[in-house]
């Protein structure tokens, strides 16, 4: 197969794979070597793609040849799919080449099982480290760990990789032994704690000796499938917390499911896949990881998912008229950070702004709040900016209004922007 | 200050513009413009000579009032913020008349156009930190940009960075200037005209397979051309590879897939 048609195989399997940011690595220049990651592109994006999505690394998969048969997935076993394998130094020969025109920050690969994970590790491994060694490749690499690969292979990964990530897909474990029987719980867990307790350690290593070797430097993120399986919001996003606590993740991706496959157990072919369920989820992880909200408190028994037509923020906010109006004059950044509408950086200007004198109603505009949420909840110098009854139903119809308007996209079944900030 | 319809011209650097500000306050005077170059117009112009020691007497006086100044109105000076340089002259009057307290009132009119100008040209070059293309012509890289503010001072220390042992130049359309660098050191250079070599074969299938990497990583069902274009105007699309060969129809995917493993 010549390699313009094996990469279309290989890219077009990888494709539904969230996760593509190249952030949190810090690799500086090295002589002789071709290229660096340094602080400063933080998940710089190369492209957006015709999705609108940005496009970081070169993300495909070493193979699509599986041995193993889930149902949500058309690489099983039991389908009849184009297949393909790169050879490592065909994937040298295209990472070096996109890397050095400036059509990507580094590689993501990933790869179908091959016979057996730890087959399919090995053919990793040997493919980058004839990147790192051969090609003095000194880019950003983000590496699949498969679930069921031994340690001793993980930790060879992991010492080339810049992050590693294995992904969870099914949100539970009664819907992996439906859809995925090849894999548990247990598989996917283990090199998740193994990888966390290697990164710790490398890092006290580092701490100790400059040139000790680096361990996944930029850690591990996961990717959930939204839709496939009938798990609530709450479940969805309380297992995101506890990754982000008890396995230190740096990111949890989303995927809204696509229906790819005929099968009673899935959704038909012929569903939309839920992208504003997917967008609330990130913004909801966004509240997680920058906002300082808990899991619990955006949602709970009575309301287990989000109200698709509100985004969480405001939808916290309707339901705690009491924590209402802030001041800006005089609020802390925590509070502010709570009111829909202002972000991180907007409450960040704000602390700056009123220490000459309180601000006006007009500043507000001018320092990045959002006025037609925020309008409801704030008030400056004791003045509600919108003198309107802070009733719930009220506030409720408003923010659909100016909601609705500026998400059109569902309707006309267009995506949402994957990274948009939550609130601001 | 008395009010007198003077014209300023300067040399068009960042000196000579703080040299204007000096020749203002030395001669108690306000300029109704600062411009460089000489229109005949009803006011009387004069041409400031830049005169470092002057344009360092201006740059103290505004470090004492913060370490930021300086570096943000720099950043200003590479905007294409329309009356740049009055704007930039209105800004530094009023830090001088009210002190340190001004420079948090983010939202003042002398102010605030600034720190937009400033963010626009942070975001023009973040966006093409990403979206420069270089081709490979005989072992040299090389790329053409068309931005609206002047960039190359401020992507030059990042591609340097990146590009450490190649050699490389970046060709700016807009202000007809470009970025050499070679064995080390960068330059930029005001450069009239720049017409790319066509691309050998080799780089001619690198544009292929990219331009195929990019039409298959879309997800069809998720397609989104407005979301795309607030993320990567148009306006750069025009020196962007995966936009220039001719579509071409990809033949493979029958099926769609879930990632794998
Ligand atoms: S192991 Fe991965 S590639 Fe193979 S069928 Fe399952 S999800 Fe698909």
């Amino acid at each position: 197969m010549e390699l313009l048609d094996k990469l279309t195989v290989l890219a077009d399997a990888a494709k539904y794979d969230a996760a593509c940011t190249s952030s949190g690595a810090r690799r500086g220049f090295r002589t002789g070597m071709i290229g660096c990651t340094s602080s400063s592109i933080v998940g710089c994006c190369h492209t957006f793609s015709a999705d609108g999505r940005c496009v970081t690394l070169l993300k495909v998969l070493m193979s699509n040849d599986c041995s193993y048969d889930c149902a949500y997935c058309v690489n099983r076993r039991g389908n009849d799919t184009p297949r393909a394998t790169f050879t490592p130094r065909e994937l040298c020969e295209l990472t070096i080449g996109f890397y050095r025109r400036n059509y990507i920050e580094g590689l993501f690969l990933s790869s179908a099982v091959l016979g057996s994970p730890d087959r399919t590790t090995e053919r990793m491994v040997a493919a980058l480290r004839m990147l790192r060694e051969e090609y003095r490749f000194n880019g950003y690499i983000h590496a699949k760990a498969i679930p069921g690969t031994s340690p001793e292979l993980v930790t060879a990964l992991g010492l080339l990789a810049d992050r590693l990530s294995v992904n969870i897909e099914l949100p539970s474990e009664a819907s992996l032994r439906r859809l995925a029987p090849n894999k548990t719980k247990a598989a996917i867990l283990a090199p998740m704690g193994q990888i966390r307790d290697q990164e710790t350690e490398s890092k006290a290593e580092l701490v100790k000796y400059r040139s000790a070797p680096r361990f996944a430097p930029a850690g591990q993120s996961t990717q959930l499938i939204v839709g496939a399986t009938g798990e609530s919001d709450r479940h969805i996003l309380r297992l995101t917390e506890s990754l982000y606590g008890r396995y230190r993740l740096r990111r949890v991706f989303y995927s809204a499911y696509v229906p790819v496959v005929e099968n009673t157990l899935l959704p038909a072919l012929d569903t939309k896949p839920p992208l504003l369920r997917e967008h609330r989820l990130y913004q909801a992880d966004w509240l997680l990881r920058f906002y300082g909200f808990r899991a619990s408190e955006l949602l709970d028994e009575e309301q287990p998912d989000f109200d698709p037509r509100l985004d969480p923020k405001c939808c916290w906010a309707l339901r705690h008229l009491e924590f209402f109006p802030v001041e800006v004059n005089r609020a802390d950044y925590e509070a502010l950070l709570r009111v829909p509408g202002v972000g991180v950086v907007t409450a960040k200007r704000i602390l700056v702004a009123r220490r000459t004198g309180p601000l006006h109603a007009d500043d507000l505009k001018k320092l990045g709040v959002v006025m037609k949420r925020a309008q409801y909840f704030l008030t400056c110098s004791g003045r509600l900016a919108t003198p309107l009854r802070l009733s719930r139903a009220g506030v409720l119809a408003s923010l659909l209004a100016a909601e609705r308007a500026a998400l059109p996209a569902e309707a006309q079944g267009e995506q949402l922007s994957l990274f948009e900030k939550a609130g601001s | 200050m008395q009010w007198r319809n003077i014209i300023y011209q300067y040399d068009g650097s960042f000196d000579g513009l703080l040299c204007c500000v000096f020749e203002s306050y030395t001669q108690k005077e306000r300029p109704t413009a600062i411009v460089c170059d000489e229109d005949a117009c009803l006011f009387e112009i004069r041409s400031v000579v830049t005169v470092p020691e002057h344009a360092a007497r201006v740059s103290r006086s505004l470090r004492k009032l913060s370490s930021d100044v300086l570096p943000l109105l720099r950043r200003v000076f590479l905007t294409h913020l329309p009356d740049k340089e009055m704007a930039i002259y209105r800004f530094i009057a009023k830090l001088y008349r009210e002190g340190t307290p001004y420079l948090s009132r983010l939202s003042d009119d002398a102010y605030q156009p600034l720190l937009r100008a400033a963010r626009q040209l942070a975001t023009e070059v973040e966006h093409l930190r990403g979206f420069l293309r270089f081709s490979i012509y005989d072992g040299v890289l090389g790329a053409e940009i068309e931005p609206k503010n002047r960039v190359l001072p401020l992507l030059r220390s990042h591609f340097c960075e990146r590009c450490r042992n190649e050699t490389f130049f970046i060709y700016d359309r807009t202000h007809r200037e470009a970025l050499l660098y070679s064995g080390g050191r960068s330059r930029i250079v005001p450069l009239d005209d720049f017409r790319p070599a066509p691309p050998d074969d080799e780089e001619s299938e690198y544009r292929k397979l990219w331009k195929r990497f990019y039409d298959t990583i879309a997800i069809r069902e998720r397609e989104n051309p407005r979301g795309r274009m607030s993320k990567m105007p148009k306006r750069y699309w025009s020196t962007m590879t995966e936009f220039q060969v001719p579509a071409e129809p990809v033949g493979k995917p029958k099926q769609e897939t879930l990632s794998g493993a």
